[in-house]
């Protein structure tokens, strides 16, 4: 492992000034997004596991909402007011943990025990263990349920605080989703966000091919959410549609961010084989020079 | 603690434990703010519709979707809340059992797991309703506390416990009708058996709807001259070893008796202490099967958790133990 030194070398990046204009948040984003990536690809290549593909297929979205959308910091992990953020895609924990150190929620060092023995850093994230995941998830299926929760206590708290939740897409297979879209619409939760990181592929093939989700804005517009799609790799569309929820009052929002598995390496972007490979050496060397 | 039951237990007057549930959980609603009802449409079935009068915006109805049930809990803890979910306990722990892993146990939220109507209550529904296998599965989860009140002053006393602790906790809270087994002033503290009866020929470990059983098969057995000790075991999870394997050393063996599988549950749990501790017999009653048709009451003597049968297992371990 040559490569080690560099292991933990990210910036740590913090937040804007409150009056940053669009343009210094959407460099801040991508700079966090490129950051993000490389560490990333270090954490995988380097544990020898994790999920690259969905890690690069959400990164962007989880670095517009640490970096410009979310009312969170390291100050107030834990304050009653903060807005929530559930990975319900929990597998992609290398780019929640990557994303954590990025903003300050963890030490970038302690990103070098990913998967090690006793690491709080396993292979899902876990809300006892590290600071900043406010749900254990894995078993798929279980974000947006908690998330509704969330959502819940806000309204029933009279707070103006904010929950996200992050599915996948082949996430949505499971009826838990369903049910809890019902109670979202029912409870009139306009200040809960759903994002679909909508990259069409699931472990070993399309959603298509193995129980198509599509229409997919249909169907959630049907179950009384405010649809919205966007490109879920531009930063600027990220920001405004994050940052613009609810788009119709009393209604959840449910933002259809199309992505792709892997990218946007070039051998990994939109390759089903990059659910869960890990990049060799020269994969390796080839992804970095791409994301420098 | 010994409870003296004059006349015999089995004709005392008869509970519904729902109506101590929600009783006490209004209470607890009414002097903090936090806490909340979660249901999936078990309204009725959980005698709640007083509570959602008196509370309107803190029963949250999920509707009939378990799983979406457990994990609105879990986020609601999250936000502060401590929430109450009270269903029917054959849906509640069969169909989100891993949001209960994940969501409440794993995650280690504040969520009060109420499930209503367990066992063989809805004994002519037949095996899709009875709830016996509860105990069992939510006693293998890790940071789970599972307790199995007897009476509706044990339900109250345990719900009041559940609400001023933090974690996740599992009460059944039973339709059955049962007796009041304990005094008033019963408090309740978690991993405590009581000696509901003292005596030093056998031991009978019971709980939930059974426990008065157990103390009729005593009374039946003191008239033939055998002194069976009544260990009432609420707690199933942290178990009482030391009163269990006191019992263990002291009498000719143990029988238990639960609504509930005879495998992984309170019998379980008595089975594994004793021999890790101070082997002894250990006659364990439950269901075996998946029962047949029929009332709550017959379902329970048909498998011997009647007072005669519990007094039988009891007999022979007196007279063929040690």
């Amino acid at each position: 492992m040559t490569l080690t030194i560099e292991h933990t070398t990210m910036p740590v990046l913090g937040r804007l000034p409150a009056h940053s204009s669009r343009t210094e948040q959407i460099a801040h984003i991508a700079e966090a997004a490129k950051q993000i990536r490389i560490q990333d690809l270090k954490l995988v290549h380097y544990a020898g596991a994790g999920h690259i593909g969905g890690d690069f297929s959400a990164i962007d979205i989880l670095a517009t909402l640490y970096g410009a959308v979310l009312d969170i910091s390291p100050a107030t992990v834990n304050d009653a007011e903060r807005d929530r953020f559930i990975l319900s895609k929990g597998h992609v924990a290398g780019a929640l943990y990557t994303t954590l150190a990025a903003f300050g929620f963890l030490p970038v060092e302690e990103l070098a025990t990913f998967l090690k023995p006793l690491s709080a850093l396993n292979g899902h994230p876990n809300r006892t263990k590290v600071a900043g995941v406010e749900a254990n998830t894995g078993p798929l299926g279980h974000g947006l349920p908690v998330a509704v929760g969330h959502a819940l206590s806000a309204k029933l708290d009279v707070s103006m605080r904010r929950t996200y939740v992050l599915v996948g897409d082949g996430e949505l297979q499971e009826g838990s989703n369903w049910e809890a879209m019902m109670a979202a619409s029912q409870y009139q939760l306009d200040r809960l966000t759903v994002i679909v990181d909508r990259n069409r592929l699931q472990q070993g093939a399309t959603t298509k091919e193995t129980n198509d989700l599509d229409p997919l804005p249909e169907k959630a517009a049907a179950f009384g959410f405010a649809v919205v799609e966007v490109n879920g790799h531009d930063h600027g569309e990220l920001l405004d549609v994050l940052s613009a929820v609810p788009f119709r009052p009393g209604k959840p929002t449910f933002v259809i961010a199309h992505t792709h598995k892997g990218h946007p390496i070039s051998f990994m972007s939109n390759n089903v084989a990059w659910h869960h490979r890990v990049p060799d050496d020269a994969e390796f060397a080839q992804a970095l020079k791409e994301l420098a | 603690m010994t409870v003296v039951h004059t006349p015999s237990i089995a004709d005392q007057p008869r509970y519904d434990c729902r109506d101590a549930y929600v009783e006490t959980l209004a209470q607890l609603a009414e002097a903090d703010h936090r806490i909340v009802g979660v249901v999936n449409d078990s309204v009725g079935s959980s005698k709640l519709n007083s509570f959602r009068k008196a509370f309107p915006d803190r029963l949250i109805n999920v509707g009939i979707a378990e799983q979406d049930m457990v994990g609105v809990a879990s986020g609601l803890a999250n936000g502060g809340r401590i929430p109450f979910v009270s269903a029917a306990s054959c849906f509640l722990t069969g169909r989100a059992l891993e949001q209960i892993k994940a969501d409440v146990a794993y995650s280690n939220t504040n969520v009060k797991l109420c499930g209503m109507s367990p066992g063989v209550a809805y004994g002519e529904l037949g095996p899709t309703h009875h709830s016996v296998e509860d105990i069992a599965w939510l006693r293998a989860i890790a940071n789970m506390t599972v307790i199995v009140p007897a009476d509706p002053i044990e339900t109250a006393a345990a719900l009041r416990w559940a609400a001023a602790s933090e974690g996740p906790v599992f009460i059944r809270v039973s339709r059955m009708s049962v007796p009041k087994v304990y005094p008033e002033d019963y408090e309740f503290h978690l991993g405590q058996a009581i000696t509901v009866r003292d005596g030093n020929d056998v031991t009978v470990i019971s709980n939930g709807t059974v426990l008065w059983r157990a103390l009729a098969a005593a009374e039946q057995l003191a008239e033939e001259g055998i002194s069976a000790r009544v260990l009432s075991m609420p707690t199933v999870k942290p178990l009482d070893v030391d009163a269990v394997v006191a019992a263990a050393r002291e009498t000719a063996g143990i029988v238990t008796a639960e609504e509930a599988v005879n495998g992984g549950g309170l019998g379980g749990a008595v089975a594994e202490t004793v021999v890790q501790h101070h082997p002894a017999r250990v006659s364990i009653l439950g269901f075996p099967e998946f029962a047949p048709t029929g009332s709550a009451g017959y379902l329970l003597d048909r498998y011997g958790l009647s007072p005669d049968g519990i007094a039988d297992a009891a007999r022979k371990l007196v007279t063929t133990g040690k």
